[in-house]
């Protein structure tokens, strides 16, 4: 099922004429209505009239998360507040928060995007949703609840929180879909598993956003549940979660190009890349009217590919992030994403996804401590066989990342599961 | 034939012993041996107790990791050359010991053995003129 065939499969001319459409009208709205982005249209000589369609585009300066923290908290809105129905604010883990504003029709067009990506995921009118993401300032679970209605299946407000509680209803009412983190998803399935009820569970396809995850994971989401766990992107500067979503065929995500308009630069010079190269995924919002953006630059790690879908849509897809450019950590002078280590532990099986990487500097040297835990299967009485498994996980690390790293076995569970956003990383080198 | 111990891991971190012992006793379970290993992150505590499997299902309840290991209770007396005998006849037939520790429980002594072959071992041991004891009988 396809939610608005007429968007998403309309033919890639028709598109491109709608977007230059729209960014015309865009640049004109915030030249007009937010002063932060005259200023910095007049600072460079631009005006309106120069953006006469996506030809145009890359004349247009980027807009940075910075830009809205200096405009805090309403600077950037292009609307009176008497048109601003709700406020989202991202809690951001360093410095002030980050602060959006909708109107009406932002709601409504978020809703329709999330309804187009609750289609894609297979579900329908029929079905019954969990959303457990959090309820509040935080995006994932206002959006994706506005989303599921207005798709018209039956909404179950869960937020989070109470997994055993989660489970329960999950049974008695026959859930069949479910919105949450990929991590807090993977924590349902352990409890599933350890209650004893996969048997009496219906879920047939979820919705995984708000952190990177792994192919992987996504398998291991999957064998574990037995269903579809499809990949939901989005950002509260552009919008919520819904900006694009993963088809049946999970070959990359599918972007509501009629809403946003997607571009991968590359991470040194800002020049647009072509399509298959990895590189900064940029977004201008074409609908948007409470808090309308300009090149956002989103620091996610992704690439663009605009071959034909099998699934019939013709949309521009982003690949599965390797990681944003903020996650990523400069250990001894290399590049180590996170995401790394978690494939590389999916890949050898028997441990869970939950691990926390330590980065230290002792004598001027970085240090990588990786703390994993370990299935209980795993265990041994003897710590040799303990000893030995650590090993080799540092060896499949080490493999996969190419630094030296030690491995501390840790009990299971012991890790913090975060129902909001994972903690994977603490960086102590940063406390100096 | 064999006695099954529990093992318990743990992590280096306060109170963890403390919980797990007070676990136990909430359970109304006995500890008759136990022995401690570690390492510099974690440790293994592993115990001959009175129930082992309500001892190991209580723990797990409460997040810790606990399995059953099948070890040998090799009934010793008292006296010089005793531990030499049973290590005498692990020796001959080419079994090694993984760790051991021992237990004195009442009228009962007796050393607890992993060897790399449990079955074997406890066929040597018997063979040689040594008895085990089973758990009911450290139990009762
Ligand atoms: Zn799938
Ligand atoms: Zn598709």
């Amino acid at each position: 099922m396809i939610w608005n065939e007429t968007k998403e499969c309309m033919g890639r001319d028709e598109m491109q004429a709608l977007q230059g459409a729209r960014l015309v009208k865009l640049v004109d709205r915030v030249y007009h209505n937010v002063e932060y982005y005259r200023k910095k249209m007049q600072a460079i000589g631009l005006e309106p009239g120069d953006i006469r369609g996506l030809e145009d585009l890359t004349k247009l300066p980027f807009t940075t998360k910075d830009d809205l923290r200096d405009t805090y908290p309403f600077g950037m809105f292009a609307v009176p507040n008497s048109q601003i129905v709700r406020i989202h604010a991202s809690s951001g883990t360093t410095g002030k928060a980050t602060v959006v504003g909708y109107t009406r029709r932002d709601i409504d067009v978020w809703s329709e995007c999330v309804a187009r990506c609750i289609t894609m995921a297979g579900l329908g009118r029929e079905d019954i949703i969990q959303v457990a993401y959090g309820y509040g300032l935080f995006t994932g679970g206002l959006g994706g609840h506005y989303g599921a209605e207005k798709m018209g299946a039956t909404v179950v407000p869960m937020s989070t929180g109470n997994t055993k509680k989660l489970i329960t209803m999950m049974i008695d009412f026959g859930v069949t879909g479910i919105l949450c983190t990929p991590s807090y998803l993977m924590h349902i399935a352990e409890t599933i598993e350890e209650m004893g009820v996969r048997d009496k569970i219906k879920l047939k396809a979820s919705l995984n956003g708000a952190e990177p995850w792994t192919e992987k994971m996504r398998d291991k989401i999957e064998e574990k549940l037995g269903i579809h766990a499809h990949d939901i992107y989005g950002l509260s500067e552009i919008m919520g979660p819904g900006v694009a979503t993963d088809c049946r065929f999970h070959r990359g995500l599918h972007v509501h190009e009629d809403h946003f308009l997607p571009e991968i630069v590359d991470r040194e010079t800002f020049q647009p890349v072509a399509d298959g190269v990895t590189g900064e995924l940029v977004i201008s919002t074409l609908t948007k009217e409470g808090i309308p953006l300009i090149r956002y630059r989103t620091k996610d790690l992704t690439s663009m590919d605009h071959s034909p879908c099998e699934c019939g849509r013709t949309t521009a897809r982003i690949a599965r992030f390797t990681g944003r450019s903020d996650d990523m950590l400069i250990i001894r002078g290399v590049n180590v994403f996170p995401s790394q280590i978690e494939a590389a532990l999916l890949e050898m099986g028997g441990t869970t996804a939950h691990y926390l990487m330590i980065v230290d500097r002792v004598n001027n040297l970085d240090t990588l401590e990786v703390q994993v835990e370990v299935e209980e299967h795993f265990f041994s009485d003897e710590i040799r066989a303990l000893e030995n498994l650590a090993r080799k996980i540092e060896h499949v690390i080490q493999q996969a990342i190419g630094l030296a790293v030690k491995v501390k076995l840790v009990e299971p569970k012991s890790l913090e599961r975060s129902m909001g956003k994972s903690v994977h990383v603490i960086d102590r080198r940063k406390m100096d | 034939m064999f006695v099954k111990q529990l093992s318990v891991f743990m992590e280096n971190r306060e109170g963890r012993l403390e919980k797990a012992t007070e676990i136990l006793k909430e359970q109304g379970i006995n500890i008759m041996a136990l022995s401690m290993a570690d390492t510099m992150e974690y440790g293994m505590l592993r115990m001959v107790v009175s129930d082992p499997e309500l001892a190991r299902s209580a723990l797990r309840e409460s997040g810790f990791s606990a399995m059953l290991t099948d070890v040998l209770a090799v009934r010793l007396e008292d006296q010089v050359g005793e531990l030499h005998s049973l290590t005498l006849i692990l020796c001959a037939k080419g079994l090694n010991i993984e760790y051991m520790y021992s237990l004195v429980s009442g009228e009962r002594k007796a050393i607890i053995v992993k060897a790399s072959d449990a079955e074997a071992a406890a066929t040597a041991v018997l063979e040689g003129g040594l008895q085990l004891y089973g758990n009911e009988e450290l139990c009762g």
